[in-house]
Formats: C-alpha cells, structure tokens, sequence
C-alpha cells in the first residue's frame, strides 16, 4: 500500500494573487510567480486535507486524489 | 472550480467581483457546500440578499434569487415564505445590513420565529462603500469615518439574536469553513428562525486601515480568537477577554413556528367564509 497521492491545480485565470493557499498550506505546496498568483511547486508533498480547496475565495484550486494503478 | 460549483453556481458570472482574498468568496463555498449536503433540489432554495459586498451573493447562486434593498432583504424573505412555505429560504446580509439600517427587521424576524436561515456576513465595516464604521467596528478600530478609532462599543450580533428571540442561533467564522457548513446545514434544518454569524474580513477597507498585512493575517487572526462554545465554557473569564465563542450558540424548539399560528388564522378565516 502505497502512499496516496494528489493532483492539485490551480486555474491561474482567475486566481487573485490573494496569498492564502501559500499561507495555510501546511505542507507548503504552493510558491507565488511575478504575478504573486499561486503556483503548485511540490503537489508530492501534498496529503490531501483540501484546506486550501476550503479557503480559496476565488474557487481555482482543485484537489482530486490519483486513483492507485495495480502496479503501485 | 469542482463541480460543486458548476452545479449550484451561475458560471456566467465568475469570476466574482469580490476582491482578492475577501471572505465572502468561503462563506459561499462553504453555503453551496451545506445545500449539496441538505440534498434540496435547485428550484426549491429561495436566496434573498440586501445591500452591500454580501449583497452580490445572490447574483452567484443558482438558485430563485433575489436582489433587494438595504435591510429589506428579511421583509421580502417573509413575504417569499409566507406566500411559498414549501421553499427553504436563506436570507444573506452583511453587518450594515442586518444591525444597522436592517436592525429593526431583524428583531421582529427574530421575534417572529418563521421558518428561514439568516447568514449574516459580519466583516466589521461597510466594505463597498469605502470603509465607514458599522455597528459591529470593535472599539478604538480605524475606520474612514474614524480616522482616529471608533468611541463606540460593538453589538454582538449573536446574543442580540437570542435575546429577540431567534430559536437558532450560532457563530462560525470564515476560517473554520468545515464547521460554517455543520452550521448552515443545523440552521437549514431548524423548524424556525435561525441565524448563523459569521465572523469574516474585509481586507480592504478593514484590513488595512487596523495593521493586517494581509487576508491570510486577518483568517489567522478568527483562528487564533475563535474559542469553540464548549471549551469556553470551561475557561475562565479573563482568558476569553477580545475573543470570540464559535458554534452553536443557542437551539430551542420551545417557542411555536409562525407558519404554523399563521395556519391557524388561514384555518378560522375559512371557516368563517363557509355558509
């Protein structure tokens, strides 16, 4: 059994350079571009808790876990 | 955007207009969240709002919305109930709308114990139109209007609600997004009227103008200040001294519903019209 693992996005068009992900993250996902906007910079880090999914007040981050493949 | 959002929101209209970092934004995922969990179908939520940033709610949602003026929005919501009992309806207002020009509509809802859910988005300030104290600014904060800290005492939004006689009453925050929704669904399930506060921020027009450098600072600042009711309970005094108690705050179901007694006046108007 494996770990799980996460693929998280973030839409950029709409994403307001609030800083929120990047500050609740607790597994520090996120980094900001020249724009401050969110980047994922280390989604293998990430364990799934959707904090940030909860708090992003523009709905542009999405969190779906990687279903498993039998080969692991 | 999930599909939550794609189901309960109108995609048209996003992104919204809410600016960068504004709770608003939360309070509503965390709303279209407590609707997928109540499991009501679309047609059947009724979303009224007033005037102000939490106003605009109503444009987003995909519901039978209405728009109205400000501190109105609970008199049409009743007119929306009393008419249409088979809706669910939800009433949004920000702390201008419900405390201050909307006070009065909010004690005789509160009194009057019909069957909806107020949301009131409580960010301490008139946000849209540019920062001017409200009811709920805490005191010796920096507003437009004060520009050298507010000399009034802030209302308590919750407990003024228990005391008008909401049978429901409850306060979340923007922060604990998870429990705002256990809030939204308890308060939508309440047979009367109930209120869910909620402590949000403005970053603009309240954030900056009180040292928080930034949203993530101000959601910090409802972590560290929100005290869950129960643990409350056990701390003493002093140490809930600037802070705040979260959750649910007050239920009874003592009191009757006035769907209910107004039935009653339906009922005797009848008879009397019968030969």
């Amino acid at each position: 059994m494996g770990k799980k693992r996460f693929n998280v996005t973030v839409d950029r068009t709409i994403c307001k350079a609030c800083g929120i992900c990047v500050a609740f993250c607790p597994m520090s996902v996120f980094t900001t571009d020249h724009d401050d906007k969110a980047v994922v910079s280390a989604p293998e880090r990430c364990t799934g808790c959707r904090q940030c999914e909860l708090l992003c007040p523009d709905f542009c981050i999405t969190v779906v876990q990687v279903e498993e493949t039998a080969d692991g | 955007m999930g599909e939550l959002h794609e189901k309960y929101l109108r995609m048209n209209k996003m992104p919204h207009i809410w600016c960068a970092g504004c709770g608003n934004g939360i309070i509503m995922g965390a709303f279209i969240t407590a609707i997928d969990r109540l499991g009501y179908d679309k047609d059947e939520v009724a979303a009224v709002s007033g005037i102000g940033c939490s106003g605009r709610i109503t444009g987003y949602l995909d519901f039978n919305t209405i728009h109205t003026t400000h501190g109105r929005a609970l008199a049409f919501a009743t007119g929306i109930k009393l008419t249409k009992p088979r809706l669910k309806v939800f009433v949004f207002m920000g702390d201008g709308d419900a405390v201050a020009i909307g006070g009065n509509h909010l004690i005789h809802a509160c009194r009057r114990n019909l069957d909806m859910t107020a949301v009131i988005f409580n960010n301490h300030i008139y946000g849209m139109t540019g920062g001017q104290f409200s009811p709920t600014t805490f005191k010796n904060k920096s507003a437009t209007t004060a520009p050298y800290g507010t000399t009034d005492p802030d209302f308590d939004i919750a407990q003024l609600c228990i005391g008008a006689g909401a049978t429901y009453v409850a306060r979340g925050t923007s922060y604990h997004a998870r429990l705002l929704t256990d809030l939204i669904v308890k308060g939508a399930e309440h047979p009367g009227f109930s209120v869910i506060e909620v402590i949000t921020h403005c970053p603009v027009n309240f954030g900056r103008r009180n040292n928080f450098e930034s949203p993530a600072q101000m959601l910090l600042w409802q972590k560290e200040h929100g005290v869950a009711a129960r643990k409350a309970k056990a701390m003493p005094l002093e140490d809930m001294e600037g802070k705040f108690t979260i959750g649910e705050l007050y239920r009874s179901t003592e009191i009757p519903e006035y769907l209910e007694e107004y039935g009653r006046v339906i009922q005797a108007a009848n008879e009397e019209k019968q030969p």
